[in-house]
């Protein structure tokens, strides 16, 4: 039995402590919008927080989490200026990298609330899009970075 | 499917199956379930592609998959123009399979792919949607006791005389009752929607994590399975010992399949773990222990023969034997993955009577025969639900149905609803590429500069040659995707003579985003521009001369250039490359500029993109997908290949199958055309003129002719070297 809390609930699973927490979240919690891509950290799309830091999900055994707090795209409130930023933007293709992108995002905001470039760089480099929305991605970052999306953002 | 509708699937499909015979309207809008009592007394469902309920919901069912190109807001913009309803009211529902789905012009398949979806699908969404705006009119002038001509729709709402009005939702039951328009009148005067950059429908969803993938589809009790694939193309399994992954927690059952070993367990780790635990022989074919090096090396001698005739203009042999001077390039490309961030699955329940899959395809009818031919039924007791598709470009309109197959036999085997995943590395390793290409081109110059013969042999496998489409895509041996895009060059060149050699190898090809243009640009846009420089002209001015007969062409080439400011002079070490090229239907130029630092490093620091897809539904979702293609083209261009040593495929993760990331990404601009001709695609467009603008942008920053992808340090050192 692993206890750990998720979204600020507290969640007890009875898996193997091995078990990806990416695994847990979507086959025993029912929150499958942390992604599976690669299974070894190189994709970035099952990014989610684990006591406030952005953290591969895929390659993290939910031992490692006991204890601990859990935030997933399923935590992030509708209201959340990243993810208005990125209805703004329309960042969206497929979709299937988003969830991770914008977890990456909020953990990088607020880290730094105004980031560069280059922060843009380092913290968003570990999350693939086959679709090529990082342009899109960068300008949503940058909107919240200068509060635009509170004030209804722009139109892409 | 009956949200909004009180109509359930099943009735729809029964229904819709009587429909689809002969109640076809001259414009072949079919007519899905036009009776009033199975739509439900609350509905409106005018044809197969549209219901209006009683709440004033309006609801488009699309009958093409949304991986990402944005089908499920630009389809129902089609039709909502028409009906002029309140575009805040509608939302979109994917199509079950049926025959009125099929796609408009490929023939007797629901299919999505060569960039068709709104093309093929304009007219008759449009027709849909104007019918339907008549028949509510009707209803409302009905109700009125005016003639029809007196009432106008606008904004979800009939209005009449004296201030009238009646929303949609009111008229639903009443339009129910009206005959169906054998021709309904499109409107005239401005667009309200179409040209418009509305927000994608799907959006909140795939922000929020709601959206249902392949991948996320569970029901209770279902099971997990993975496969264990033979490590060659072609091979099987001989034997194999389960026991020690039966003894894995959670794992149910290990039972071999055709595609090799599947591993079911109440999970994907003990799947993954009972995976690991499988001790098994395998059978490997002597033929299947190919390579790719001893591949090209075969190639490259077949490139030194003729050829089947995919075009011959002139007589290029003649003129360039009897040339002074003559021009020879040999370039190549290699095998490449799509590799979707969503790798595949597909989730199967079978029963005694019934199959319901649930995935992300891009084939549905193909992949819902397949499954009813593994599973002993009927195509129509088998039910294919499309799920979002976590990308497809083409992977995902297998013509071998694969990763359809392997979950119907695995479900077949344990009785159980089970689906099966692929890992990252599955995905990667068991099949489906773009195929490896070698091109051979000899040219001679006319005393303008410009090309006088063009003798041109292009090498590499058919992506349709043993499939059940090479009847009717295969002419004369010249499978014509393998030639696209140089067969049907549009630059003048009097004497123009292509050829092709199509090989066949145990690799299991297909088509890949753009196809045989993702090929065939990179090699007739950089020999152009090698040509270019051999006669002295500047590699843009050199285009447009020969490009003086396509107008279209000519725009975006012009456009792009303009955007980019071709002419302003760059820092040392920079450089500017220029290609154009038409694919589907639309016309796409780009110029990339590129650094190379001291140490040999290529950076694409920004990619000016011009369209002309002729009408515009989203021009933002057009810019969208320039930005989609060219970054997909870049991946390809600097770091995709997918090698075989002794049959087994070397790449298999991001780590060794590298894409471009947020650090690599250009700036890029795309500009829209503003055009009044039919409309083209854009899902693949943008994605062939990146790696040779590219590849010709690196030649004017350093003078290093790259003729090889993916572009590499090491092959940029070669190449300076021997420059």
């Amino acid at each position: 039995m692993v206890v750990f809390h998720v979204n600020g609930k507290e969640r007890r699973v009875d898996v193997t402590p091995d078990t990806p927490l990416l695994w847990v979240l979507r086959e025993k919690l029912g929150l499958a919008g942390s992604k599976f891509g690669c299974g070894e950290g190189l994709c970035g799309a099952c990014t989610v927080h684990v006591d406030g830091q952005p953290l591969r999900s895929c390659v993290t055994p939910v031992g490692d989490v006991r204890g601990k707090k859990v935030m997933t795209i399923e935590g992030i409130p509708e209201n959340h200026p990243v993810k208005k930023a990125w209805l703004a933007q329309e960042v969206s293709q497929c979709g299937y990298c988003q969830p991770g992108q914008i977890m990456s995002a909020v953990a990088l905001l607020k880290k730094k609330p105004k980031p560069t470039d280059a922060d843009i760089d380092s913290a968003m480099s570990g999350n693939l899009c086959r679709c090529g929305t990082y342009g899109r991605i960068r300008r949503a970052i940058h909107a919240v970075g200068a509060g635009a999306s509170t004030k209804g953002g722009k139109k892409p | 499917m009956s949200e909004g509708t009180g109509i359930s699937r099943r009735q729809f499909i029964k229904t819709s199956a009587l429909a689809g015979g002969g109640l076809l309207l001259a414009c072949h809008i079919p007519f899905g379930n036009r009776d009033a009592a199975a739509a439900g007394e609350a509905s409106f469902a005018p044809n197969a592609f549209l219901r209006i309920g009683t709440d004033e919901s309006v609801t488009v069912i699309v009958n093409k998959s949304e991986m990402g190109q944005g089908v499920y807001t630009s389809l129902p913009m089609l039709l909502a123009e028409e009906l002029c309803c309140d575009w805040q009211k509608v939302r979109f529902q994917p199509s079950p399979v049926a025959p009125e789905y099929n796609h408009a012009q490929f023939g007797p398949i629901m299919v999505t792919g060569g960039s068709t979806s709104v093309r093929s699908e304009w007219e008759r969404l449009s027709l849909a949607g104007a019918a339907a705006r008549e028949m509510l009119i009707a209803a409302a002038a009905g109700r009125w006791k005016v003639g029809p001509s007196a009432c106008r729709a606008e904004n979800g709402v009939v209005l009449g005389p004296g201030g009238k009005q009646l929303s949609f939702g009111k008229l639903a039951a009443s339009a129910a009752k009206l005959a169906v328009p054998r021709e309904p009148r499109l409107k005239t005067g401005a667009r309200k929607l179409l040209g418009k950059p509305l927000h994608r429908l799907d959006s909140p969803a795939k922000i929020n994590g709601s959206a249902i993938f392949g991948i996320d589809v569970a029901v209770p009790g279902m099971l997990t399975a993975v496969i264990a694939r033979p490590p060659v193309f072609g091979g099987r399994v001989k034997s194999f010992d389960a026991s020690g992954a039966l003894a894995v927690p959670g794992v149910k059952r290990v039972l071999a399949v055709d595609a090799g070993v599947a591993v079911v367990g109440d999970g994907f780790w003990p799947a993954m773990n009972g995976r690991e635990k499988l001790q098994i022989i395998w059978e490997e074919p002597e033929e299947s222990k190919i390579s790719t090096s001893a591949m090209r090396e075969e190639y490259a001698r077949l490139s030194a023969t003729p050829g089947l005739p995919a075009r011959k203009d002139g007589d290029a042999p003649a003129v360039l034997s009897a040339a002074k001077k003559r021009f020879e390039a040999e370039y190549e490309v290699p095998y490449l993955a799509h590799a979707p961030m969503e790798p595949l699955n597909c989730f199967v329940d079978l029963k005694a009577d019934s199959c319901l899959i649930r995935t992300g395809s891009q084939f549905q009818t193909v992949d819902r025969n397949a499954a009813a031919r593994v599973a002993g039924l009927k195509p129509e007791q088998v039910t294919l639900e499309t799920t979002f598709l976590g990308g497809g470009f083409g992977r995902r309109a297998c013509t071998g149905s694969d990763f359809v197959i392997e979950a119907v036999q695995v479900a077949k085997a344990i009785k159980l609803p089970v689906k099966v995943i692929r890992t990252r590395e599955d995905d990667m390793r068991a099949g489906y590429y773009r195929p490896m290409w070698y091109d051979r081109i000899t040219a001679c110059l006319d005393d303008k500069g410009l090309p006088l013969a063009w003798h041109h042999r292009i090498v590499g496998q058919s992506i349709i040659a043993g499939t059940p489409f090479e009847s009717a895509m295969v002419k004369d041996g010249i499978d014509d995707t393998s030639v696209e895009g140089a067969a049907n060059t549009p630059y003048a060149i009097p004497n123009l003579q292509v050829e092709l050699h199509s090989p066949k190898n145990a690799v299991p090809v297909l088509w890949w985003r753009s196809v045989g243009h993702s090929h065939t640009a990179f090699v007739m846009e950089c020999f152009l521009d090698e040509l270019a420089h051999a006669a002295g002209i500047d590699p843009f001015q050199y285009r447009r001369r020969l490009l003086a007969k396509h107008p279209r062409t000519l725009k975006v080439l012009e456009t792009a250039a303009k955007k980019a400011g071709w002419s302003k002079p760059l820092p040392r070490g920079h450089g500017r490359g220029i290609a154009v090229h038409e694919s589907f239907g639309s016309f796409v130029a780009q110029v990339a500029e590129v650094s190379i630092d001291k140490k040999g490093q290529l950076k694409v620091l920004r990619v000016v993109c011009a369209i002309d897809c002729g009408r515009i539904v989203n021009p933002d979702t057009i810019k969208a997908q320039m930005e989609s293609g060219i970054t997909f083209g870049l991946s390809a261009a600097l770091f995709g290949a997918i090698t075989l040593k002794n049959g087994r495929v070397e790449q298999g993760n991001f780590h060794d199958y590298q894409l471009v990331r947020m650090q690599g990404m250009p700036k890029v601009e795309a500009y829209v055309i503003d055009s009044n001709e039919p409309p083209g695609g854009v899902g693949e467009p943008g994605v062939p003129p990146i790696a040779p603008a590219v590849a010709n942008a690196l030649f004017a920053a350093t003078g290093a002719r790259v003729r090889s992808l993916p572009i590499t340090a090491e092959k940029i050192s070669v190449a300076l070297g021997k420059g």
